[in-house]
């Protein structure tokens, strides 16, 4: 669509959960025309990083939220004006509402998007400010401090030139006690019956850590990202929450290597899909997990909640090793090997290019984690919460094997071996319930055929 | 101690060397019986003769190559520009052969050249200029600038002691109307160690030579900031440490001079401020100095040509507001 009034983009509600955004990059800038479905900028936030679609066709007239800074959900981050408007302070005061819907269905997350946001939200600083010496710019030696401190200097009062931090203004935000302390995002009003969907929320942790001196001889300092502060505080908090017990099975995967090496070529060739160890286990979970409800399952105060679907979360590496997201495969149950696979890679993909919509990101009730990759064949896992199990899967290596022959005798025999770990949250799942689930999962991946899939 | 004039103290420091060390003897235009164009030397030749105070001919380049020769040979010789602008007459002499003779061949090359210069009472284009910068990028050559009637004796005396050639600039502008406090006895003020001028916390001036009294204008209309004043004294070598201390203190940086600013000194110091002190800056580096022209003649073109208090007082407060 190309608009003749100026078009809002705003922070878009990235989950429920969350309530505001940092900006880490503008693909275009000011003067510059972008066509509606581009990418306008690049969001970060504790649950996802994310590109923001530009809602309209246009010229850039106003950038209004400088890269680095964090604001809340539904801020106007720019304008888009109409085809060659130079500048869209003459648009009369009405186009707020529509532009502002445009801009949430871009979102893609409508349906959670809080209906009250204010679409006109404050403006942060005059246009002219925004790209120029104003609150954005970060002098080197406030950078530094800033760095020294573990402070994030959006957070400090400036009073330089346009609401520049000088250095004065960190000093004295320092002297006067400030700290790494990020803005307090507005805390649900009662965290205790979590909504099924909702996603690990960040209770309000009182900051345990204390303000981090400058870096000793041979140490830096780099700063967290928000995905970084995310995991940080959700892996403390299941930690804190759950009753972690973790127990390993040892699967004979020779059965498995022998249907995929028959279905790769053809699913590669048909599909374009490649049916990894991974969707054979997830296959094979889902459908164990239907036995198993409360493995499935989430304690929610005093009552336990069961499922007649699966949505199974995956752990997805980040490129650069320094982050990890688990994307979410709604009603696994339905999926047969194919689907599976397909959906593996889609969120796979779509979590390495920053495309995951919110949606994509909640909502699991049970996770898989595949550490194995590597060659390590064990591990204690995390619980992603308020799931109460997560299935870790490990190397699968030739090992020599006692089977036992259909004559009953033994012999042993070179198989593909591979070990599962169930870490459950003990507080609901028993010792036995978890083995009996991962002998289940075991025989199934042991027995199936290729139709089992 | 006792006050004396910028020029008094030249003339003091430049007496006693002349007094305690046989090897030295001044030569220049003027500089015997009429005691030198600003009276620097007035009653030298009285007191050491005619052939330690030598009348010269109307060409820089024989007094500078007849001071290279006679510096070769041992002796110390204070040769005088009557005005620094006719240094360029000498400049094969004193680039060619007496910065390099050293590195060339080893032997000492002890000569001050003394350059009165600066601007400010209408000398015009020949007679104003502050060329620092020219020969501050020559290797082998020193150039000192001071501001105070004490530093003036260190370091008439420092650079008579100096084994290389040292570039003397004396600020005609600061001869009669600075005075100061100086001490009797001889005292050497090391080449290339800063002074500071005036300690502060919020901004620092880097300056020298008759711009530290601008600067100390422009601070004193400041009161309620506080601004550091940093005298380089010498411009090669200068004293990184110092001005780098002082960036640091600050974080935010004025480098004023009065000679033109392309090319200017200034720019060095603030290459080095960038290069060495970056994540100490709180705001650029800025640089006041002369617009590229040749010094105007008129009173009132002279006035906007040379750095004013005014000047510096608003590059100071878009520093103190950045």
């Amino acid at each position: 669509m190309s608009s003749t009034t100026a078009v809002d983009v705003v922070m878009p509600q990235m989950g429920v959960s969350v309530s505001e955004g940092t900006i880490t990059k503008w693909n275009k800038q000011v003067g510059d025309t972008i066509e509606a479905d581009e990418t306008l900028l690049e969001i970060s936030t504790d649950k996802v990083d994310t590109e923001v679609p530009s809602p309209a066709s246009g010229v850039v007239t106003e950038i209004l939220v400088p890269e680095g800074e964090t604001v809340e959900v539904g801020t106007v981050l720019a304008r888009i004006g109409g085809e060659g408007a130079a500048v869209a302070a003459a648009s009369p005061p009405e186009p707020a509402t529509q532009p502002a819907a445009d801009a949430a269905e871009a979102s893609a997350s409508e349906g959670q998007a809080a209906p009250d946001q204010p679409a006109e939200a404050p403006v942060p600083a005059p246009a002219q400010e925004a790209s120029g010496n104003g609150k954005s710019f970060v002098s080197p030696v406030v950078a530094r401090i800033a760095s020294e401190h573990g402070i994030d200097p959006s957070q400090v009062p400036g009073t330089g030139n346009g609401g520049r931090v000088t250095k004065r203004d960190i000093q004295a935000f320092i002297d006067s006690g400030g700290s790494a302390q990020p803005a307090a995002p507005p805390q649900p009003a009662a965290p205790a019956p979590t909504p099924a969907h909702t996603p690990p929320a960040a209770p309000q942790q009182a900051p345990t850590s204390q303000e981090p001196q400058a870096p000793g001889v041979g140490e830096q300092f780099e700063p967290m990202s928000a995905m970084r502060k995310g995991i940080a505080d959700h892996m403390r908090r299941s930690l804190d929450t759950s009753a972690h017990v973790t127990s390993a099975i040892e699967v004979d995967m020779s059965k498995v290597v022998q249907i995929r090496g028959k279905l790769k070529k053809e699913y590669e060739a048909a599909y374009g899909v490649n049916p990894t160890y991974l969707a054979f286990i997830a296959r094979a979970t889902a459908e164990t997990l239907r036995d198993y409800p409360w493995v499935n399952g989430e304690l929610r105060g005093d009552k336990i909640v069961t499922r007649n679907y699966v949505n199974l979360g995956f752990a997805v590496e980040l490129a650069d090793g320094k982050g990890l997201i688990v994307p979410v495969v709604k009603n696994a149950e339905t999926l047969n090997l194919l689907g599976m696979a397909k959906a593996i890679a889609d969120i796979a993909k779509r979590a390495r290019d920053k495309q995951l919509a919110p949606d994509d990101v909640t909502g699991g009730t049970f996770t898989i984690t595949n550490p194995g990759g590597y060659g390590t064949f064990h591990g204690t896992p995390v619980i992603s919460q308020p799931q109460a199990g997560i299935l870790g899967t490990y190397a699968i290596v030739k090992r020599p094997w006692v089977i036992t022959d259909e004559n009953g005798a033994d012999a042993i025999a070179i198989r593909s071996m591979m070990n599962l770990t169930l870490t459950y949250d003990h507080r609901l799942v028993d010792g036995a319930l978890a083995g009996r689930f991962l002998r289940d999962l075991r025989e199934r991946l042991q027995t199936w055929g290729e139709s089992d899939y | 101690m006792a006050e004396r004039t910028y020029l008094q103290a030249i003339s003091d420091g430049l007496r006693e060397e002349m007094r305690r060390d046989e090897r030295v003897f001044v030569l220049g235009e003027d500089v015997g019986v009429y005691g030198g164009a600003f009276k620097v030397t007035l009653g030298f030749q009285e007191e050491f003769g005619s052939w330690r105070v030598l009348d010269m001919p109307l060409s820089e380049t024989a007094i500078m190559g007849g001071a290279t020769g006679a510096a070769i040979m041992g002796m110390r010789p204070v040769a005088e520009m009557q005005f620094a602008d006719f240094v360029s007459c000498a400049w094969d002499h004193l680039v060619t052969i007496a910065a390099k003779q050293r590195w060339r061949v080893g032997t000492p090359v002890p000569i001050v050249l003394r350059l009165p210069s600066g601007g400010g009472f209408s000398g015009g284009p020949f007679h104003s200029q502050n060329p620092e910068s020219s020969f501050a990028h020559i290797p082998g050559l020193k150039c000192v600038c001071p501001a105070t009637p004490e530093d003036a004796k260190g370091l008439i005396v420092a650079a008579i002691e100096d084994p290389n050639p040292v570039l003397f600039f004396e600020h005609k502008h600061l001869y009669r109307r600075i005075k100061g406090e100086v001490p009797d006895e001889r005292y050497v003020t090391p080449i290339g160690k800063a002074r500071t001028h005036q300690e502060g916390e919020e901004v620092s001036i880097i300056t020298w030579g008759a711009m530290v009294y601008t600067a100390e204008e422009a601070a004193k209309q400041l009161p309620d900031s506080s601004i550091e004043i940093i005298d380089l004294r010498t411009v090669m070598p200068w004293d990184k440490e110092a001005v780098l201390a002082s960036a640091r203190k600050t974080s935010k940086v004025l480098v004023l001079h009065e000679d033109t600013r392309t090319g200017g000194f200034g720019g060095e110091i603030a290459a080095t401020i960038a290069e060495e002190a970056f994540e100490d800056l709180d705001a650029p580096v800025r640089r006041i100095a002369a617009p590229d022209t040749p010094v105007p003649f008129s009173p009132v073109l002279e006035k906007a040509f040379i750095p004013q208090v005014d000047d510096v007082v608003r590059g100071l407060k878009e520093l103190i507001e950045y």
